[in-house]
């Protein structure tokens, strides 16, 4: 019987639940020093000056500006075709460009002292114009980087259009859509601490989900060898994209080795709101063109991505949306443009998602557009261009290779799971009546790409002299549960219980290299590189078990069931792990039994349907998720419990940007959204009980057949909340509202529909 | 600076602080208890919830010095030794939490939901726990927990 | 966030308080803490001294005097939320109270706090100006009592002296009343909010986010008192008001929204 499958309750759980959570912020350092950002108030402006001595005349207070930085600008990440000169500053010298971005560090005992000390730095800015909406960047004339003449950080797919594309299609449509600007709001917000020890290698702790990589990006800029960086990430508080080093904890590492004193930071959440990397944020104009009875026969998405003011991950996210951008639907001729471009706000980064949402949002968006306007039911429309269950391995125009699927059957499953025909009743008897609340229902398809940029995971196994496992795993579980579901993995292939396998991750000490977690990556890449080590173990057993019994070791068999070595056919002699274990170490051997493998996998596809429910009040405009129902396929499920725990919040950031979230600056740059109460994300009063249903569809990439499951909820979701709100107002000639749907803008929609 | 005397978990502690030092700092920092979170700078998300004289409150807004003379329970002082308390247990049994960061305060805003309403309905838990917000679990599982909790009653 | 540094005095007794009050005169007052403590951690506020007047028991109570109910101005949310002569005799407190924030927040704000700040956004403040509180008042001079309509007089402002203290807010017996709310989400403060009480016969209407303060509706007020439906009634609902434009919503959703909750709320009295 195989542990995999099973609804195991997590291993790591005891600590949280105990509130013995190893968080960065939660560590001791002793004699460390506080450290406090001042960050600019203007979105753009020159700074005149620092009057730090205010400041600096609090007792045991130091005050940095950006004439003491002696490291950076850090470039843009090296995608191909991203403009490396919108370089930035750890700390801006002389130019600000967003509200956030850091003008000086004080340095003090406590974190009382440092924003005592913090509001005392006198800051002469000089304001510049500023530029807000990404298309009014576009233009180019408010700056950023003004001696590069453009506010272009990196174009996508094609600026040519095909005047041909919609040839031959009875019906074009075309309309625009915004994926709003989100604040992916991990609960726990940043820390990071640095040392510098007596044999000058630093220690960072960081709240990360890239030890490995921010240990060399931390190398790199700083000029020094990796060996002499040590990261540490403890327990991570939720990350969702964002947490992948930024500049602070550049500077904290900085600032370790400057001052020669350990060093600490923690953001407050008003600070993460605008220095932590910001999701989404991607305008949309789309087209889409067909024949009269549904089939899809062209589509073009031209997508402006806004950057925020220093290029970062997101400027390259329109590169995902496009490969995406095919969505389940056999579409033969897709155009892609994009454009990113740089405004007077926060960066944009990665977040639950990342680039495929924006897809799914698109062609979902479009396609309800194409049904509505051909007047067909928008579920038949996706049954006419759905890639059909036999179809697989099927490459779409853009490139995408798509593992296995069966669309439609998710879409059958969710339809009958919701019960659809009864909704549609429902709904019917309520339009008769013409009552304020009527209801509607939403139908997305998607398909998504995880383990997106092909990498490869590290995994090694070790037996201890006990006979327990250790797997040491590259991946950085920040919430996703590897300490269980790797071990589980570990000990299916050992023969050994869960309980005895135990694994490790975060420090670049300890596990050798990594990439981290991120992209929805983990199990596929690590939980397969963690088996194939202990299958090499396993091998390395059988030889100990053949030369111990002085048989050759293909007569070596491991009992699963038993977690014992013995010669095939015959009970006895045999070896527990425990046995083979003291055994090997009494002989030196122990070191035997550790392997390591890195495991490099291409993409895999997860898919889904999701059917939501909601009622509008189609006085007041408020929305009410009544139902969510998901079919999230991620093929094998290595612990149901944890993949399903993964789908939950995922649906719930998905109907959230659907309904609630938007970050929203005013006109200068002003973020109105920098607290937890203007940046509304729901609470469990505001949502319902989830309905998943299961349905795995093996992929046959990795041995395991599991593909990716964290951001499929978040992606399938949007657009079917979307599309519901739309259903319900249809009635109302209502045809578009831009996200989130919340009161006051479908109130407008309705205001709009009427005159 | 100011005297007082709380009691955390059932033992005393006498100190001293500055007036402005909340009462989760003071729990954190003075008194090295780490267990309780902060989360936001609004009151809005509920990750320092801890117990003062058994009600739910958030201690990011709560001065220390309003805590003198009180009874204050963190989920330090929830388990026994080993035994996880029943509200923890159920957590851990529904998978209610992923990160972890926010779960002590929910967890402790559900032993106060639950002395107060101890067999909710699942719209009373949804509004007895509104002043908690999670990012990892949507919430599911920890409607599911307080459901079971509520079932092997605390 | 950290406040800035205040001095802090914990007050046995109302007339210490008053005496402490007199004595700085940027001492501010803490009762529950959860109007003030929010602002001293955004540093929004900096009082010199903070007087603790939180546990002074004396000023925490709900009992029948003549046909009013005297509420103690330190009773918290929680309690107004259970109390057995608020719900026979006055359950819109009741009901409003229990929609304020959440648990936490209402197992320390107070009554008198939350009306004592002046927020606009305040239900409570909202329901006892629609139910014609009186509001008594202790000062250096003693005794007096701020009929609610006098009592709300700017953004963050009220009729309270600076060295005199909230102790008591005495309601009329109301059975047939309503409150209406709508937040982004439940836990919010309301984006609009609208009170309507049937007072010694005559249905009185009150806003909440509708202007600088809470406001009443009173063209509403009287175009019901000459006899309009609830819908041409509540078409008078903008008068007088000048809604704020926020996150939350735009001035014009908010004007809209109260018409729509003030022709709801009349029609369920």
């Amino acid at each position: 019987m195989s542990i995999l499958g099973n609804r195991v309750l997590r291993k790591e759980d005891p600590r949280f639940l105990r509130g013995e959570g190893r968080y960065v912020e939660n560590l001791p350092l002793e004699g460390a020093l506080t450290v406090t950002f001042v960050r600019s108030l203007f979105a753009h402006a020159r700074i005149a000056g620092v009057d730090k001595s205010a400041a600096e005349a609090l007792p045991n207070v130091q005050v940095l500006t950006g004439a003491d930085i002696d490291v950076g600008p850090i470039p843009p990440p090296p995608f191909p075709g991203l403009e490396q000169g919108m370089a930035r500053p750890l700390v801006a010298v002389d130019t600000v460009r967003f509200v956030g971005d850091i003008v000086a560090i004080v340095l003090s005992d406590g974190r009382a002292a440092g924003a005592d000390a913090a509001e005392l730095v006198m800051v002469d800015y000089d304001p510049l114009p500023v530029v807000v909406k990404p298309a009014d960047a576009a233009k180019d004339e408010v700056l950023l980087f003004p001696e590069l003449g453009t506010n272009v950080a990196a174009r996508s797919g094609s600026a040519e259009h095909d005047e041909k594309l919609f040839d031959g299609c009875d019906v074009v449509v075309s309309g625009t859509n915004i994926s709003q600007r989100m604040a992916p709001s991990p609960l726990e917000p940043r820390s990071a601490a640095a040392e510098v020890g007596p044999d000058g290698r630093v220690t960072a702790w960081l709240s990360t989900q890239t030890p490995h990589q921010d240990r060399m990006v931390l190398a790199g800029v700083l000029g020094l060898d990796p060996a002499d960086v040590r990261v540490i990430a403890p327990d991570v508080g939720g990350g969702f994209g964002a947490k992948m080093l930024g500049v602070e904890e550049l500077l904290i590492v900085w600032l370790a080795r400057k001052v020669g004193k350990p060093v600490r930071w923690t953001e407050t959440r008003s600070e993460s709101m605008v220095a932590l990397s910001h999701g989404r944020a991607q305008h949309q104009s789309y087209t889409i063109g067909g024949t009269r009875d549904g089939k899809v026969l062209a589509y073009r998405l031209e997508a402006l991505q806004d950057c925020g003011a220093y290029p970062a991950l997101g400027a390259f996210l329109p590169n995902l949306t496009a490969l995406m951008s095919s969505g389940v639907y056999a579409i033969q001729r897709i155009e892609f443009e994009g454009r990113s471009v740089v405004t007077n706000t926060t960066p944009i980064s990665a977040f639950r998602g990342a680039g495929r949402p924006e897809a799914t949002q698109a062609i979902e968006r479009a396609l309800d557009a194409f049904a509505a306007e051909l007047e067909l039911d928008p579920v038949e429309v996706r049954r006419t261009n759905l890639i059909p269950k036999d179809a697989f391995p099927h490459t779409t125009v853009t490139h995408a290779a798509y593992d296995s699927g069966d669309y439609e059957g998710a879409l059958d499953l969710a339809l009958h799971a919701a019960g659809l025909e009864e909704l549609r009743d429902e709904q019917r008897r309520r339009r008769e009546e013409g009552g304020a609340k009527q209801l509607g229902i939403g139908i997305s398809c998607y398909v998504e790409i995880t383990n997106g940029i092909d990498e490869t995971e590290f995994g090694e196994v070790e037996i201890t002299e006990d006979g327990g496992a250790i797997v040491r795993t590259g991946s950085f579980s920040h919430g996703q549960g590897h300490e269980t579901t790797f071990a589980m993995i570990a000990a299916e292939r050992l023969g050994l219980p869960v309980e005895q396998v135990t694994v490790v991750k975060g420090d670049t000490d300890d596990v050798a290299r990594g990439t981290g977690t991120y992209g929805s990556k983990s199990t596929q890449i690590g939980g397969m590189a963690a088996r194939l080590a202990a299958d090499e173990v396993v091998e390395r057993a059988k030889q100990l078990v053949a030369d111990y019994f002085e048989a050759g070791v293909a007569d070596i068999s491991l009992d699963l069931a038993l977690g014992r070595f013995r010669v095939v056919d015959a009970p006895e002699p045999s070896l527990s792990w425990p046995e083979l274990a003291a055994r090997a170490a009494a002989d030196g051997r122990l070191g035997e039994l550790k392997m390591a493998h890195d495991f490099k996998s291409s993409p895999t596809f997860p898919f889904g349907a999701h059917v939501a429910v909601v009622e509008v009040d189609t006085e007041t405009g408020q929305v009410e998720l009544l139902r969510l129902v998901a079919v999230d396929d991620a093929g094998t499920l290595i612990n149901p419990l944890i993949a399903e725990g993964q789908v939950h919040g995922g649906v719930a950031t998905g109907v959230s940007q659907a309904l609630y979230e938007q970050v929203v600056y005013d006109e200068d740059g002003t973020p109105l959204t920098s607290t937890f109460v203007g940046y509304a994300f729901p609470s469990s009063a505001d949502l319902p009980l989830w309905e998943v249903v299961e349905m795995e569809t093996p992929t046959p990439v990795n041995p395991l057949g599991a593909k990716g499951i964290g951001e499929s909820g978040t992606i399938g979701a949007t657009p079917a909340v979307h599309s519901a709100v739309l259903d319900a107002l249809a009635p109302q000639g209502v045809r578009h509202i831009d996200l989130p749907a919340n009161g006051e803008n479908v109130w407008r929609a309705i205001q709009e529909a009427k005159s | 600076m100011t005297k007082i005397a709380v009691t955390v978990n059932g033992t005393l502690h006498e100190a001293e602080v500055e007036p402005r030092t909340l009462l989760v700092y003071f729990l954190r920092e003075q008194l090295g208890m780490k267990g309780t979170n902060v989360g936001c700078d609004t009151t809005s998300c509920g990750a320092c919830t801890v117990l003062i004289d058994g009600e739910s409150v958030k201690s990011c807004t709560v001065l220390a010095v309003q805590a003198d003379g009180s009874e204050v329970t963190t989920v330090e002082g929830l388990a026994d030794g080993d035994e996880l308390h029943v509200v923890q247990q159920a957590f851990h049994e529904q998978h209610a939490l992923q990160c972890g960061y926010c779960t002590p305060g929910f967890v402790m805003a559900t032993v106060s939901l639950l002395k107060e309403n101890p067999n909710p309905t699942e719209d009373e838990i949804r509004h007895g726990l509104e002043g908690n917000l999670c990012r990892c679990t949507g919430y599911h599982n920890i409607v599911r927990a307080v459901q079971a909790a509520a079932r092997a009653g605390t | 966030m950290i406040p800035a540094a205040f001095a802090y005095e914990r007050a046995g007794s109302v007339d210490e308080a008053l005496a402490m009050l007199g004595s700085d005169e940027d001492a501010k007052l803490l009762a529950g803490g959860h109007s003030l403590i929010p602002l001293l951690r955004l540093r929004f506020a900096r009082p010199s001294t903070l007087v603790d007047i939180g546990r002074l028991a004396e000023l925490r109570y709900v009992r029948e005097d003549g046909d009013r109910i005297a509420i103690g101005a330190l009773t918290r949310h929680a309690d107004l939320v259970r109390d057995p002569v608020l719900a026979a005799h006055c359950p819109l407190i009741s009901e409003a109270a229990a929609g304020i924030g959440d648990a936490q927040v209402r197992h320390r704000g107070t009554i008198g706090g939350s009306i004592a700040h002046g927020d606009p956004a305040s239900d409570l403040a909202t329901i006892v100006l629609t139910l014609d509180a009186d509001l008594v008042v202790r000062g250096p001079s003693g005794e007096r009592t701020i009929p609610a309509a006098e009592f709300f007089t700017g953004m963050f402002e009220t009729a309270l002296g600076r060295e005199e203290i909230l102790t008591e807010i005495r309601v009329p017996k109301v059975q047939e009343a309503t409150y209406l709310k709508i937040a982004r989400r439940s836990e919010d403060w309301a984006t609009v909010g609208v009170a309507a009480a049937r007072v010694d016969g005559r249905v009185q209407v009150g806003l909440t986010s509708m202007g600088a303060t809470p406001l009443r509706a009173r063209s509403v007020e009287d175009a019901l008192a000459g006899g309009a439906s609830p819908a041409d009634a509540a078409a008078h609902t903008a008068d007088g008001t000048s809604p704020p434009s926020d996150v939350s919503g735009s001035s014009e959703y908010r004007t809209h929204l109260a018409q729509v909750l003030v022709r709801r709320a009349l029609e369920q009295l």
